[in-house]
């Protein structure tokens, strides 16, 4: 009684069902479900960069400062000692220190400068091209040092070309100057395209 | 070593060849006249048994009395050496002859001592300032420079 309240569904039953699902499953299915895509605009999205000319010029500039050598004294040791491989300048983009003002943006000024001197630093100083920096490395050349009273002697760099960083030191460590250079790239990073 | 002649034993042979040339004379330095530098100059070059062929320095020195102009003559065929001096008294316009003519190196180190200390050389070729720039006003290794 129980089972025959049920039934028993006969297997002929079962076939037309399962056809049934079949052909609706077809109909359903004529058009290919797209690919999921979306992630390739979140990829694209996450490499687009907005940022400001200023930002890009001054990391560019600060990250390859290519020094102009005016070594005039002893400061001019520690400063080759500064490029040498201990220091190694190269880890901030100045790999080669440049004999030619022309090719050069930063004048690191290391030593006594004479007055019979000073129209060749003014010389070269106006030969860099623009935008230039000035360092001025050692007492000597930061204000004349003990032969301020000298006749011989210019009384500080500052007389003859501006200057953007002074390194003091009778001579200033390598650790000292490269304090100054990053100071430079400090500098550097505030500047804007609308001054110049 | 270079032997170093004795100024004593030099001043005497001097002053046979010209008598009243030598000031004064110890064992370090013979000090002669300005008046007759040139021509002790060219004996002490000249006779075979010095031979001083080689002026290895020449320099000045401010007394403030006067000036005195300093010759270390050296013989490189002896290999001996001799300190020569003269003074002179002309505050104003010192005058020295010059050796440019017997030692071709005195020529840059007369320049330096007119530049510096202002003494003239009479008879330098080419007398002017060697390591100040033309027009430089005083000579600065005077004592009373500044």
């Amino acid at each position: 009684m129980e089972i025959e309240k049920y039934g028993i569904v006969s297997a002929n039953e079962l076939d037309i069902a399962e056809g049934l699902r079949i052909n609706s499953l077809i109909a359903a299915s004529q058009q290919p479900i797209p690919d999921p895509d979306r992630w390739l605009d979140e990829e694209l999205s996450r490499n687009v960069v907005i940022t400001t000319v200023d930002y890009v010029l001054d990391w560019a500039r600060s990250r390859s400062i290519f020094p102009l050598m005016f070594g005039l004294a002893c400061c001019a040791f520690e400063m080759i000692g500064t490029a040498a491989s201990r220091f190694d300048i190269a880890r901030f983009g100045m790999d080669i220190f440049r004999w030619s003002p022309r090719q050069a943006d930063l004048m690191i000024v290391a030593g006594t400068l004479t007055w019979k001197m000073a129209p060749a630093v003014k010389l070269v100083y106006e030969q860099m091209a623009e935008p230039k920096w000035v360092i001025a490395m050692g007492q000597c050349t930061i204000s004349g040092g003990p032969f301020r009273e000298s006749y011989s002697v210019v009384p500080g760099i500052n007389r003859i070309i501006p200057v953007d960083v002074y390194v003091p030191g009778c001579p200033p460590r390598p650790e000292g100057l490269i304090h100054g250079i990053r100071k430079i790239h400090q500098k550097i990073v505030k500047e804007s395209i609308k001054k110049a | 070593m270079t032997t170093v002649l004795d100024g004593e034993q030099i001043a005497k042979e001097i002053t046979e060849k010209f008598p009243g040339a030598v000031v004064s004379a110890d064992k370090a330095a013979v000090v002669v006249m300005a008046e007759s530098l040139y021509q002790v100059a060219e004996f002490l070059k000249n006779t075979p048994a010095l031979d001083f062929n080689y002026l290895s320095n020449l320099t000045a020195v401010d007394y403030v009395d006067y000036f005195e102009v300093v010759y270390h003559l050296v013989s490189l065929k002896h290999n001996h050496s001799l300190v020569l001096k003269t003074r002179c008294y002309n505050r104003d316009k010192p005058v020295v002859p010059s050796v440019v003519s017997l030692w071709r190196s005195a020529d840059f180190q007369e320049r330096e001592a007119y530049d510096l200390m202002g003494i003239s050389f009479d008879g330098h070729p080419n007398l002017k300032r060697l390591l100040l720039w033309e027009g430089f006003v005083g000579h600065p290794l005077r004592r009373d420079y500044l």
